[in-house]
């Protein structure tokens, strides 16, 4: 085990601000991509179903 | 000719590989969670504390990894634009166009990271050193593919520019995978090499190795996903897919 506490553990010996600013944001990067590309599929299924509706209301 | 067990040709179709993708994405989104899981239990609580560079070594864990898919990754987009190219599939250019936007994400990455590593142990965020700028090349790469496929309103045209783009800028990627090698460089030499054995302690290599892991099946869960949003933008038009959203209601 490397750490003595939880506050050692944020601190990484010093380094805290490098280690989680590169391990922080590599992490939203992922998550944000992840929420972009579950919406992209979303809007456009969405947008497709109302193009849909659309065509076989002016079809009746 | 016997009859092969499996015809690939047919998931060549955008009509079958879309529900294809859509049974393969959460297989490839659980390993990469249970990757990242152990990965990251060994990068801070099993891998010791380096000997020169304290904690802040730690970033390796996911510099490399990040490093190796953003060259990856487009040596794949490379590879599917020279399917797409020599045989004239419409799937291919939607997989290279599924994987640019993660490509471009790890080389920020890659650079991002290196930037906090190279401030605590260089004392500069950026050096024009040969590593560190053919990765910038590979990320200017990456942006040109998607600005290029994006102002090309006609896809298949626009699949062709970009096929163009990724295998000419393939040669981009053995620049900076020897770049430490060629040049004299302030970064230092591969961590991993395919002849010798590594320098490093296994701990770190194992959790080097399954960060790597992890980065890979969430590139190939999210692409998954980003090429069926693709898929429906494009084939839009197409019985299938209206046969499709007519049954999802």
């Amino acid at each position: 085990m490397n750490w003595g506490s939880a506050s050692e553990f944020f601190a990484m010996g010093g380094y805290g601000f490098y280690v989680w600013g590169s391990f922080g944001v590599t992490a939203a990067a992922l998550l944000i991509e992840t929420l972009l590309v579950r919406k992209r599929l979303g809007d456009t299924r969405r947008l497709l179903r109302r193009e849909l509706a659309a065509d076989r209301e002016s079809q009746d | 000719m016997s009859q092969p067990l499996i015809n690939w040709f047919k998931f060549a179709s955008p009509a079958s590989f879309y529900p294809l993708a859509g049974k393969m994405w959460p297989w490839f989104a659980a390993l990469a969670t249970a990757f990242a899981a152990a990965g990251l239990w060994i990068s801070f609580f099993v891998a010791p504390t380096d000997f020169q560079q304290g904690e802040g070594y730690r970033i390796i864990f996911i510099h490399v990894p990040a490093s190796w898919m953003s060259m990856f990754i487009y040596c794949v987009m490379a590879f599917w634009s020279a399917i797409g190219i020599g045989f004239n599939t419409r799937l291919s250019g939607m997989m290279s166009s599924a994987l640019a936007p993660t490509g471009a994400l790890f080389a920020f990455l890659s650079l991002w990271t290196g930037a906090l590593w190279g401030k605590p142990m260089w004392g500069a965020w950026w050096v024009w050193d040969a590593r560190l700028t053919s990765e910038l090349i590979l990320l200017f790469l990456y942006l040109g593919y998607i600005a290029l496929t994006a102002a090309i309103d006609d896809p298949r045209r626009a699949d062709k520019a970009g096929a163009i783009v990724s295998l000419v800028g393939v040669i981009n990627v053995p620049i900076i995978y020897f770049s430490v090698k060629w040049w004299n460089t302030l970064h230092q030499g591969a961590s991993v090499s395919m002849t010798k054995a590594p320098t490093m302690a296994a701990t770190m290599l194992w959790g080097m190795l399954l960060m790597a892991l992890a980065f890979w099946m969430y590139s190939i869960a999210v692409a998954l996903y980003r090429v069926r949003a693709i898929i429906l933008e494009r084939e839009r038009h197409a019985t299938w897919v209206a046969e499709l959203l007519e049954m999802q209601r």
